[in-house]
């Protein structure tokens, strides 16, 4: 294995080994959403006239879950090398910023897929899913979990303390996620809340995600392309300078 | 080429007090092959020197280079030719010691290292504990693993910064035996240490920092030859009378005085006996690295020794 390769093996394997707590666990919180919601809403909420809530709320939790996992990996994997001084171990090699940036976006990536498999297998048992178009399924998730991987990685070399880092989840990361259409089409709110949606990249990940499985979505997919592929390359200029500069890791 | 240079090295911290200068244009090379102890008080900038040259900080000005290659412009091949045994002793939670070793290799692109790092863990007394995960490791064996990672890629220069602070003496001779090996084999190694009968031991040259500058550079048998030759060393009950304590180095009941000559320890026995005091258990021995260090660190300001 070349340098890159054996940081995106060793990051991988970080969160490999403690599956059940990485992987396990966010897909039981999954179902537990899609359990509750899926029975109490189910009779009331019709959103596309061909598509029960439930169905609806399926492809919405699995890309919750591809993002929220994507950005909990770069993001504690870094504040926690930081604290507990082991990141000392790859600062002392020649790998260039590239490396740090392909190894811990890409297995940033493998987590959010590999828990937004689960949580997919798993309702799956409960609903009769749909794929219209699996390669938009795929793209959607492969840049929403790119995104949220490189957002990980920005506040894991912001971030000093614990805390700094759950603001930055609590406050930032989980408000765009949950205000983007996981649990509902945005059609249904206002108009104002509409337009601020429109402004939220993560609305677009989710539709056209969403698009994927059932063929229709709020907006085109084609737009919902070019919005999520540009704030990948602007999350991308930001964090791979964060690296070159070596921003909060090397003074 | 010099194994190591640092050129007019500097280094300000932005501090709540304003700048705070850890390191004032420090300038001198290490030679290959060469045993090379660098030695200071805590704060005098070492571990500050060592972290730019690792590239883990960044000089406010001078520049640094590793056999030629700038630690900065040319990152990549200065660390490929550096081994650095942190001093924090610190560890990844999620790994064993094999598995640790084997991700060290791979970020230097070393491919199918097991010759190696088996001989790494059996000169280190590692062998039985390859398949132990970090968190299980006492100190003493996290240490010899920081040792074994620094070592994977071969490096030719080796930086230990104060690798036997907190140490036993078994890993304490396990290590220095193999680090000399090391140095035979023609490794440089560069030793930060407070041990100073250790670097007096090891080291063929010896830097003495201050306060961010170099306030000693010489042959650790020069520097010895420099300090006073000698030390009277007795135990007293009672308190120096003050222009003798001034000139004494006193650790409770012990006393020590530099001396240059026998006319200087009678004149001091003698200045003993006028104050009416009791010295028990004289003694005279040959002054060592301890007694350079003091004398170099007391210094207002020291001379700066053949560089």
């Amino acid at each position: 294995m070349t340098g890159w390769q054996t940081l995106f093996y060793k990051e991988v394997l970080r969160f490999w080994k403690v599956s059940f707590q990485t992987v396990a666990a966010p897909v039981l919180t999954a179902v537990l959403y899609l359990m509750i919601f899926g029975h109490v809403l189910e009779d009331h909420v019709k959103i596309y006239d061909t598509v029960s809530y439930t169905a609806f709320l399926v492809p919405g939790l699995v890309m919750m879950s591809v993002l929220q996992n994507a950005f909990a990996n770069s993001s504690s994997s870094l504040i926690q090398s930081k604290i507990m001084g082991s990141l000392v171990f790859v600062l002392l090699t020649p790998l260039s910023h590239w490396s740090w940036f392909v190894a811990y976006v890409g297995s940033s990536v493998a987590r959010g897929l590999a828990v937004g498999g689960g949580v997919f297998i798993v309702t799956a048992l409960f609903t009769h899913p749909s794929f219209v178009a699996p390669l938009w399924i795929l793209v959607f998730a492969v840049l929403g979990a790119a995104i949220l991987g490189t957002l990980g990685l920005i506040a894991g070399l912001w971030a000093e303390k614990f805390d700094q880092m759950a603001a930055f989840q609590n406050f930032i990361i989980m408000p765009m996620t949950f205000l983007s259409g996981v649990f509902y089409s945005i059609k249904s709110l206002p108009p104002f809340w509409q337009g601020v949606s429109h402004l939220n990249p993560f609305f677009y990940m989710i539709d056209g995600f969403r698009y994927g499985f059932f063929g229709v979505s709020d907006v085109s997919p084609w737009l919902s392309l070019a919005v999520v592929g540009t704030a990948l390359l602007v999350v991308s200029a930001i964090g791979s300078h964060l690296l070159r500069i070596g921003y909060n890791i090397r003074n | 080429m010099h194994a190591i240079s640092f050129q007019s090295v500097s280094k300000t911290y932005n501090t709540a007090k304003g700048p705070f200068k850890a390191l004032d244009g420090v300038s001198f090379d290490i030679e290959q092959g060469e045993f090379f102890g660098l030695l200071g008080p805590n704060g005098a900038g070492k571990t500050t020197l060592i972290s730019i040259l690792a590239g883990l900080s960044r000089p406010t000005q001078g520049r640094v280079t590793v056999h030629g290659s700038d630690v900065q412009a040319d990152y990549a091949q200065a660390r490929r030719q550096l081994g650095v045994v942190p001093q924090e002793l610190v560890f990844d939670p999620f790994f064993n010691v094999r598995e640790a070793l084997r991700i060290q290799s791979g970020y230097f692109g070393v491919k199918n290292n097991d010759d190696w790092i088996d001989e790494l863990l059996s000169s280190l007394g590692l062998s039985d504990k390859a398949n132990a995960n970090m968190r299980q490791l006492s100190g003493g064996m996290k240490r010899r693993v920081l040792v074994a990672q620094a070592l994977v890629h071969k490096p030719p220069v080796i930086v230990l910064d104060e690798p036997t602070a907190g140490v036993d003496v078994e890993l304490r001779q396990t290590l220095w035996q193999f680090i000399a090996r090391l140095n035979k084999q023609g490794h440089t190694v560069l030793l930060t240490t407070h041990y100073l009968e250790e670097a007096e031991a090891l080291c063929g040259r010896i830097a003495m920092l201050k306060a961010g500058r170099i306030v000693a550079l010489d042959r650790t048998s020069e520097l010895l030859k420099a300090a006073s030759s000698n030390v009277l060393r007795f135990k007293i009950d009672s308190e120096l009378p003050p222009h003798l304590a001034s000139r004494a180095r006193v650790t409770g009941r012990i006393v020590q005085f530099p001396a240059h000559n026998a006319r200087e320890i009678e004149q001091y026995l003698a200045a003993i006996r006028e104050a009416g005091l009791q010295a028990e258990d004289v003694e005279i021995r040959k002054a060592d690295l301890e007694d350079v260090f003091l004398d170099v660190m007391a210094a207002e300001h020291p001379l700066q020794m053949a560089v």
